[in-house]
């Protein structure tokens, strides 16, 4: 098959599945349901698989599908952009949605929303794969929006939950926010370039270098072109990757089902941010502000976000601010025109953070979903298979030599102190502490969890004055193991998964590294500009190995940080455990600001959310009621007034009209007479 | 195919047919004249749809042209036509007539001939605005189209009717003066003509361009109607019935800006250039400070007509960019937004049918006694909110993307819907369908009737496939909004 029909039916597999589960969710049963969207995502990785061996091998696809519209000068069209970059990320959202799919069979078996869950996860797929293979920014403004259309649904999953449909609309508005960014990018693009076509695009973007717009009036401060897309278009991705200051929806969006934790919030939809960017190399790379204004952001929410990892309880929100946070990363190796570095870590990263996701809803399951990890530990006995794969995606995660991790993360870090790119000084600080905070967050769950004194099954829950830190988990859906009870291993469509992403964590760093940074395998996808931006080559100039890069790691700063968060991390959970509390306790107002994640939440919810019902009302009541209406039913109550009056004209008196002619013409004499005169 | 009227066919046979439902008599003969209303409905839809694929794509005059003297003595004709601008709307028109039948169906149980009756009547009336090339004969289509609106919501309507219906008439009033007063001088002005196409090239001085444009701009405003003079619409459709409020928003609201195209624009052209700033200032208060409005409302109803109202305003923001792009965009905005607001209003029938409340706060968990009610109400919410794949995306995105090349900030504030339009649908949709069941009322709902499924999923087809493939519609529009800007681009001072 040519790449066009293998992109067709990997896109249109997923999407059938997703009807068919979907559209009769409520005839079918679960087991047709299942099968037909597991095949459909099935038949998307298998196509995604023959593609990457056609583009290995030197194929390249470029051409519309359908034209979607046409008016003026333009035309807007469907159509697929298959490379290296476009295939990578296909294999990785085939291969975790696939994982996702079968572990859901097991996840999700008690629940009554079963067959709309799979229809969901497939139609997220269809809608991740319209985004990545899309060939212009039409389509990718489509697929952007859907997938954040099907990761509202999915945190809102459970919609009986006030805290679930919170949390869903947040994320939506949010991400909205971020998109009113995007949109007026692609709008410039449009307005400069002439076409949303990406090829056309990048052919003319050389004619605009040093072209500016009069963005705060010609005289007053005219703005590069370029640096106007790519911040406005970087804007949409700081909302859908969840950057500082547009990163407060993804924690709360923990309440939707762990597998789309794993799917949608942590290996592919929050990464479409940073396949944008790559994707967009050839504007980027021409705007210096742009780079540094994304490595700053990136730096703040690598290193804050991680901080608010240490404080959490919730297991998947421990998580969800490692992710956070490794988003952060990948942001700052784009900022630092290291476009293949950041690639590399959303595909090692997509691997061990689906594989730490199902590995917290396999304890989930086991805790008969009770989620704080305080009232977990010496689960390692109990979920050998979960242990183990946790292990190995906490190892990856922190940066252990050899595994994916650790390729990814340490150059990412070598990048960012090859650059000279304003901001990257300061990134690599943020960087180097992220690395031990990394390792302490994880370490500390994992130890929490599967090691220590087994806390689970006590009689009452929420014991204790400290369940205030969240607001939102509701702590009555939180059912937990009764008392005396062991918990299990989960069944095999759980384990499986997990077994199958373990391997890549384990390998895909120390077998992909080369070819994927080094072999020119985004040669053609990724432009670099490597007079300005040498980070790249400096990296290939310092690379020898896989192996002697996984060596030389072992005597790095980050391994030693991250050693050290480890083993700080062992001796406050594991050898002090009664540490913690006076620490914290000794630390409050510090303490005080991480559990209020920096106040972001309350400043949005007071100012914008308030503000904009306070503005709401302020013109509906003031607006249209008082002033509009009021002059409306004013002019009504003046006709009225002045029909009262002329009514006494109206007498049917004889005398009172032959009075009123004289003396009207009284009045026209005098008049007449004095006009005259003067 | 060319040689049968068509125009005329799809204004009368729906009138025709309403008249002849007056005697089929009292309710009792419900069930009959339901089936007629619907068959009615239907071969008037039947005839429309000719006028789409015996449509020249290449030309941008009038096409289906039909030409009969009136009165003779004023030079006034029956003349009509179409273009790629009034086409789609005859043909869209007559679709909501076929979805308000059905919608009425079960629903309107007293007085049910007349209500039909009005609706069809109503549906012909409204071709008629569409179709005229005569300017007084699209007066009397555009006055007689208001009467059995006050019928509908007068009789058919809430408790506060009075009020409502008094509010429009003051306002539509108004309008209508200057309107007709501005046709009578055209008519002098031209020679003794009354063709809206003579109009078109008829010269005019810059004093006499701004009053009539400045006339049309009261009549037209208030149809669409525009900040500052909307405050009838919201009152209108809280008191109208379902069908009432259906055909108000899908066509009625949409003769006012098919008169900025059709009179406003190639009359006046230099008076349109020089008051675009005007216009589009108030097109982007309608967007901005409606959508703060929209905000906060508490009744279902007039939340989504405030939404209209921020709707129309991109309507009428690309209109007033003379650009292709926002034009045609302004066009697949109105059509788009008869699909999406007329399913909007229809599931909230739906759910007043059940509950006799439109009050947000009276709902809460709709989706686990309505699940499939709760599927099509998502869709249009997101449809409502401008998703891609929903009609409601193409509009607003082409009028942005024609907004931001004629200036960056303006798009910024128009872009601003699609935060505040997110926020409003959604915030509704999470009070209404989503959360646990609370109410006792809401426990005791009952999922949509075949009837409802069928009306619904009508419509959903329509906003998916207007969403994913807008090129149909679109197409037949390129050459009459084409030769419109190129004539509206030369000053008829002389």
């Amino acid at each position: 098959m040519d790449l066009k029909s293998l992109s067709l039916v990997a896109v249109f597999a997923p999407l059938a599945g997703a009807l068919v589960a979907g559209l009769f969710c409520r005839v079918i049963a679960r087991s047709v349901a299942h099968t037909a969207a597991i095949a459909g995502v099935a038949t998307a990785f298998v196509a995604a698989l023959l593609a990457f061996r056609e583009v290995a091998g030197g194929a390249r696809f470029n051409g519309t599908v359908y034209q979607w519209l046409t008016t003026g000068d333009y035309a807007f069209e469907v159509g697929f952009l298959i490379d290296p970059l476009t295939v990578s990320m296909m294999l990785v959202v085939t291969f975790v949605s696939l994982m996702v799919h079968i572990y859901t069979i097991g996840y999700m078996r008690d629940d009554p929303g079963y067959n709309r869950f799979f229809s969901y996860i497939s139609l997220f797929t269809f809608s991740m794969l319209m985004l990545v293979m899309s060939n212009n920014f039409m389509q990718l403004f489509f697929g952007w929006e859907a997938v954040g259309l099907v990761s509202y649904l999915l945190i809102g999953f459970w919609y009986t939950r006030p805290t679930a449909i919170f949390a869903n609309l947040k994320a939506f508005l949010v991400n909205r926010v971020g998109d009113f960014g995007f949109l007026l990018g692609i709008g410039l693009v449009l307005a400069y370039f002439g076409t949303l076509d990406y090829a056309a695009v990048f052919a003319r973007v050389p004619a605009l270098v040093g072209e500016t717009i009069p963005l705060f009036g010609a005289d007053v401060a005219a703005v590069s072109v370029i640096t106007a897309i790519c911040i406005l278009l970087f804007i949409g991705a700081m909302g859908k990757s969840a950057q500082v200051p547009l990163h407060v929806w993804l924690p709360d969006s923990m309440e939707g089902p762990t597998p789309i934790s794993a799917l949608i919030h942590a290996a592919t939809m929050v990464t479409a941010g940073i396949f944008m960017v790559a994707r967009m190399s050839p504007l980027f790379e021409l705007s210096d502000t742009a780079l540094s204004f994304i490595v700053i952001i990136g730096a703040i929410t690598a290193l804050f976000m991680g901080f608010l990892g240490i404080i959490q309880n919730d297991i998947k929100r421990v998580v969800a601010y490692s992710t956070l946070s490794q988003l952060g990363y990948m942001t700052v190796a784009l900022g630092v025109s290291a476009y293949p570095v950041a690639i590399f870590h959303l595909t090692t990263h997509a691997f061990f953070k689906a594989l730490l996701f199902l590995a917290a809803g396999s304890v989930i399951m086991a805790m008969h979903h009770d989620q704080d990890i305080r009232r977990m530990g010496g689960l390692a006995r109990y979920l050998p298979v979960t242990w183990i794969t946790s292990l190995i995606g906490s190892l990856a995660l922190i940066g252990t030599p050899l595994f994916a991790g650790f390729y990814s993360k340490d150059s990412i870090i070598e990048a960012v102190e090859a650059s000279s790119i304003p901001g990257a000084g300061l990134a690599y600080g943020a960087l180097l502490i992220g690395v031990f905070v990394t390792a302490f967050y994880s370490f500390r769950m994992f130890f929490l969890v599967f090691h220590g004194k087994e806390r689970f099954g006590a009689a009452s829950h929420g014991a204790g004055g400290h369940a205030a830190h969240d607001e939102h988990a509701s702590h009555d859906e939180h059912q937990g193991l009764p008392p005396g009870e062991k918990p299990h291993e989960s069944p095999w469509v759980v384990t499986l998964p997990l077994i199958l992403l373990a391997i890549p964590s384990l390998l895909i760093g120390y077998v992909a590294i080369e070819p994927m940074l080094f072999g020119g395998w985004f040669a053609d996808a990724i432009l670099i500009d490597e007079v300005a931006h040498p980070g790249m080559r400096e990296l290939a100039e310092h690379f020898h190995g896989a192996a002697a890069m996984a060596l030389h790691g072992l005597s790095s700063a980050p391994f030693w940080l991250a050693s050290s968060g480890v083993a700080l991390a062992w001796f406050l959970y594991l050898r002090r455990p009664d540490l913690p509390a006076v620490w914290q306790a000794r630390l409050g107002p510090l303490n005080t600001v991480l559990e209020n994640k920096y106040y972001f939440d309350r400043f949005y919810e007071t100012v914008f959310a308030g503000g904009a019902r306070l503005l709401g009302r302020g013109f509906w009541q003031g607006g249209d009621v008082r002033v509009i209406d009021g002059f409306i039913n004013g002019s009504a109550r003046f006709v009225g007034w002045a029909a009262a009056v002329l009514r006494f004209l109206q007498s049917g008196r004889i005398y009172h009209y032959a009075f009123t002619m004289i003396f009207g013409l009284l009045v026209l004499m005098t008049l007449t007479l004095w006009v005259g005169r003067a | 195919m060319s040689e049968a009227p068509l125009l005329s066919l799809a204004i009368w046979i729906p009138i025709f047919s309403g008249c002849a439902l007056l005697a089929t008599g009292g309710d009792r003969n419900a069930p009959l004249t339901r089936a007629l209303a619907l068959v009615a409905a239907l071969v008037g839809l039947a005839v429309t749809l000719p006028l789409y694929t015996g449509f020249d794509l290449a030309s941008s005059g009038m096409q289906f042209v039909e030409q009969h003297r009136w009165i003779a003595r004023f030079n006034i004709q029956y003349l009509l036509g179409v273009d790629g601008i009034s086409m789609l709307f005859v043909i869209l028109n007559s679709f909501i007539t076929v979805i308000v039948v059905l919608a009425g169906w079960r629903v309107i149980d007293h007085k049910v001939a007349q209500y039909n009756a009005a609706f069809l009547i109503m549906s012909g009336l409204m071709n008629g605005i569409f179709s005229s090339l005569d300017g007084v004969l699209f007066y009397v289509f555009f006055e007689a189209s208001l009467i059995p609106l006050y019928l509908i919501i007068g009789i058919w309507g809430g408790a506060n009717r009075v009020y409502a219906a008094f509010k429009f008439f003051l306002y539509t009033l108004a309008g209508s003066l200057p309107f007709l007063v501005a046709l009578l001088y055209l008519f002098f002005a031209s020679g003794g003509s009354f063709s809206i196409l003579d109009w078109h090239q008829t010269p005019l001085s810059h004093g006499e361009q701004i009053w009539i444009f400045l006339a049309f701009l009261v009549a037209f405003a208030v149809k669409i109607p525009m900040w500052p003079v909307h405050t009838w619409l919201p009152d209108a459709h809280v008191e109208a019935p379902t069908g009432g409020s259906i055909v108000l928003a899908a066509i009625a609201l949409k003769l006012g800006a098919y008169g900025f195209i059709r009179f406003s624009l190639p009359i006046a052209p230099d008076a349109a250039h020089e008051l675009a700033g005007l216009l589009i200032a108030l097109s982007l208060i309608a967007v901005v400070y409606i959508g703060f409005v929209a905000l906060v409302q508490e009744d279902m109803k007039k939340l989504v007509a405030y939404s209209s109202i921020a709707h129309m305003g991109f309507v009428t923001l690309g209109i007033f960019l003379f650009s292709q792009m926002g034009l045609e965009g302004a066009l697949v905005q109105m059509i788009s937004h008869g699909f999406v607001s007329g399913a909007m209003f229809f599931c909230i029938g739906v759910m007043y049918d059940r509950m006799h409340t439109r009050r947000i706060a009276d709902y809460g968990g709709v989706v686990n006694t309505m699940p499939k009610f709760a599927a099509f109400f998502m869709l249009f919410a997101m449809a409502n909110a401008g998703l891609p794949a929903t009609s409601g995306f193409v509009g607003e995105f082409m009028v942005i993307l024609s907004t931001i090349q004629t200036d960056f900030w303006l798009a910024f504030a128009a872009a601003t819907t699609l935060i505040l339009g997110a926020a409003y649908t959604l915030w509704m949709v999470k009070r209404v369908i989503f959360g646990a069941v609370t109410r006792e009322p809401v426990a005791q709902l009952k999922d949509v009737t075949p009837r409802e499924f069928a009306i619904l999923a009508l419509l959903a087809v329509a906003v998916i496939a207007m969403g994913v493939y807008p090129q149909p519609f679109t197409e037949v529009m390129h050459s009459s909004v084409n030769e419109l800007l190129r004539h509206v681009a030369v000053s008829k001072i002389q």
